[in-house]
């Protein structure tokens, strides 16, 4: 039964040989996977357009009353109605809302008297800009953080580090917001106040994609980029230390997770050095999984802060909803809502994708 | 036996736990040349720690009068020396393929990584040489195995890239830690074979560990036969059945023998006695 000290020639090498994988057919499983995921997403889209219907069309007492008023003659009020074309059914409503909706057509404000899609398009980049450098910020703050703490787990420095992030994990932004104001705006002088931009900047720079950092970079306008970075300083590290508090948490305990794993003590017995042991072949595996952390980080960023929007008085689409929302402006609320929620549906897609190319085992 | 590799005197590794202190090796002492040296003992034994403690990578406490390799003090060597003696000098084969080599890597590239680690070879000559250590291990279709992941190996293909990623730096002495006990039988013979040819080519010295005194008997010159963290008997594997120790002879009749039999096996002696005698007499 056993080899022999003078060795065993194999005779049945090629047995093991034919075990290399035959993957069924690659194309074959790429295309079902494609095909799983794309009903998932319109099973979301659907779902996302219906509740938006719902809440529009179904839940308000009387939609036509809520336009015309309660003192308008019964031939405008049936005008209206058939205009809205409440008089058909319901689904029939609902495919006409759907194809509305792929025009981009959500309607008009009451507030702001403009088409819905107008307003989104000023509000929403004031959102993206701030929660994408928050996002950057809590990524290359958070991730080494973690790691940090991972490396040295319960050592001072894992302390410090989590006592960080339970800091940001747990105290409420708006309060965070107003400090930061008092001491640094008010108090110290250093930052200036709420809003994008000082007053006397606007309207210079030609607005192009709506950030304005980007928009006055472009354009050669320092100053007003200095001016927008300044102003963004506070309300984007609101939102970043709630980044990375949420990012560091998650890496240290994926870094742990993985510095316990098998794998980790080959590459020490290969002689390799604690760095690449920990950035090479730990922080690969981490890296993967975060992914998705990082993803829904970005993803509820996007949905809008309200708290830190209100607090520095930011255009955002959090606070454009929330004042349409106090408006009983429901075309608005829809349209931002249905957007917010593609955004969502999009950065998780997005990140879905990446995992799937990063990962090799869900190349197959 | 030839001039020893590395001596071991009197090492202890031990772990701090919740529940006090776990001893999970107690003292032992011996010594490797270029030979194939087995080490065997249940579950728990301190086999792996034995292994684990000679390169420094136990994150238990370790305690030794003496862990010397061709000279070089091994126990309050710097970090830097012992990374030198990783892998080029004293390497390990671990048990499991999939859990030991790194899922997001080819093993093609974990394979190179080894060698560029001692060498100034660059990508091009590493990846040259892991291509030849793939054929080394007997594996036909080297460029394209190259490129696989680990889960897309199967478990004797994983412990043959493990071995070429371990012996590619050439090591002078090799541990391999149950290097077969994850695979199917007609694999591990497969695997042990080549072990075999490639410690014998080179020259190098080999602590052999497994739970299977009949495995390790038929493929090493000596045996340690652990227990409770002691070695109880060193046996010279000619002379198996002069073995002593109640604990060894208990292992040797835990395999059924198919020309006798046997209604039911025996039931492994243990005492914890034996633990009390720090030279492993009975
Ligand atoms: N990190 C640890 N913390 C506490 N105790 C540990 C740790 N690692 C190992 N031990 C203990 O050390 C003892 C010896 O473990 P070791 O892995 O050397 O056994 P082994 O002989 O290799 O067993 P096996 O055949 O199961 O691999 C065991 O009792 C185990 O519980
Ligand atoms: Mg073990």
């Amino acid at each position: 039964m056993a080899p022999n000290a003078g060795g065993v020639k194999t005779s049945s090498d090629a047995a093991e040989q034919d075990a290399l994988p035959v993957p069924p057919s690659p194309v074959l499983a790429r295309v079902a996977a494609i095909a799983k995921h794309a009903s998932s997403i319109l099973l979301t889209f659907i779902g996302l357009t219906a509740i938006t219907f719902i809440i529009g069309r179904v839940m308000p007492a009387d939609p036509v009353l809520a336009i015309v008023g309660d003192r308008a003659s019964q031939d405008v009020y049936d005008a209206v109605r058939l205009q809205l074309g409440l008089d058909k059914p319901l689904i029939q409503q609902y495919l006409i809302y759907l194809s509305n909706i792929a025009q981009g057509d959500f309607g008009t404000s009451i507030m702001t008297t403009r088409p819905v899609l107008d307003d989104i398009i000023r509000f929403f980049p004031a959102t993206l800009e701030l929660a994408t450098i928050a996002t950057i910020f809590g990524v290359l703050l958070g991730i080494p953080m973690g790691v940090l703490a991972a490396v040295n787990q319960g050592r001072l420095i894992d302390h410090i580090i989590r006592i960080i992030g339970l800091f940001g994990y747990s105290v409420p932004i708006f309060w965070l917001g107003l400090v930061a104001l008092l001491v640094f705006y008010a108090g110290l002088g250093w930052l200036p106040g709420p809003g994008r931009i000082e007053v006397y900047y606007d309207g210079i720079v030609e607005t192009r994609s709506g950030i304005i950092l980007l928009d006055s970079a472009l354009q050669g306008e320092w100053e007003i980029f200095r001016n927008a970075l300044a102003h963004l300083v506070l309300p984007a590290a609101m939102l970043a230390t709630f980044a990375l508090a949420y990012i560091a948490r998650m890496t240290r305990s994926f870094m742990l997770d993985q510095l316990n794993q098998e794998y980790i003590l080959t590459a020490r017995v290969k002689g390799l050095s604690e760095g690449a042991v920990i950035w090479k072949h730990a922080f690969r595996n981490v890296l993967v999984q975060l992914i998705t952390i990082i993803g829904l980080t970005y993803a509820s960023l996007l949905e809008g802060s309200v708290l830190t929007e209100t607090i520095f008085a930011w255009p955002g689409i959090g606070q454009y909803i929330t004042t349409s929302l106090f408006n009983a402006d429901m075309n608005a609320v829809i349209g931002g809502t249905v957007v917010v929620g593609f955004c969502f549906v999009g950065i998780n897609v997005l990140s879905d994708i990446l995992y799937r190319i990063v990962d090799p085992r869900a190349h197959d | 036996m030839t001039t020893p590799l590395l001596s071991v005197e009197n090492l202890s590794v031990s772990f701090d736990t919740p529940k006090g202190v776990v001893e999970a090796v107690r003292g032992i002492s011996f010594e490797v040349g270029q030979e194939r040296l087995g080490i065997v003992g249940e579950s728990g034994s301190g086999k792996s720690q034995t292994g684990r403690a000679i390169l420094g990578l136990t994150p238990g406490r370790v305690s030794a009068d003496r862990i010397e390799f061709d000279g070089i003090d091994l126990r309050n060597a710097p970090a830097r020396t012992m990374r030198n003696i990783r892998g080029r000098r004293i390497s390990m084969i671990m048990q499991d393929p999939r859990y030991s080599l790194n899922p997001v890597m080819t093993v093609g590239w974990q394979i190179a990584e080894a060698y560029r680690v001692h060498t100034n070879a660059n990508r091009r000559e590493a990846k040259q040489r892991a291509l030849e250590m793939l054929v080394t291990v007997r594996i036909r279709e080297p460029e394209k195995v190259y490129g696989l992941y680990p889960h897309q190996v199967s478990g004797g293909m994983g412990q043959r890239v493990m071995i070429a990623m371990m012996l590619i730096p050439g090591p002078d002495l090799i541990i391999a830690d149950e290097p077969t006990s994850a695979l199917d039988v007609t694999v591990q013979l497969q695997v042990l074979a080549i072990l075999d040819d490639m410690v014998r080519d080179r020259g190098m010295g080999l602590i052999f560990i497994s739970h299977d005194l009949h495995l390790v008997s038929s493929f090493c010159d000596r045996i340690l036969v652990m227990y409770g963290g002691q070695i109880m008997e060193v046996l010279d594997t000619g002379a198996m059945h002069r073995a002593e120790h109640p604990y060894t002879k208990g292992l040797l009749n835990c395999l059924p023998d198919l020309a006798r039999r046997q209604e039911t096996l025996p039931v492994l002696e243990r005492d914890a006695d034996w633990l009390l005698s720090r030279d492993g007499a009975p």
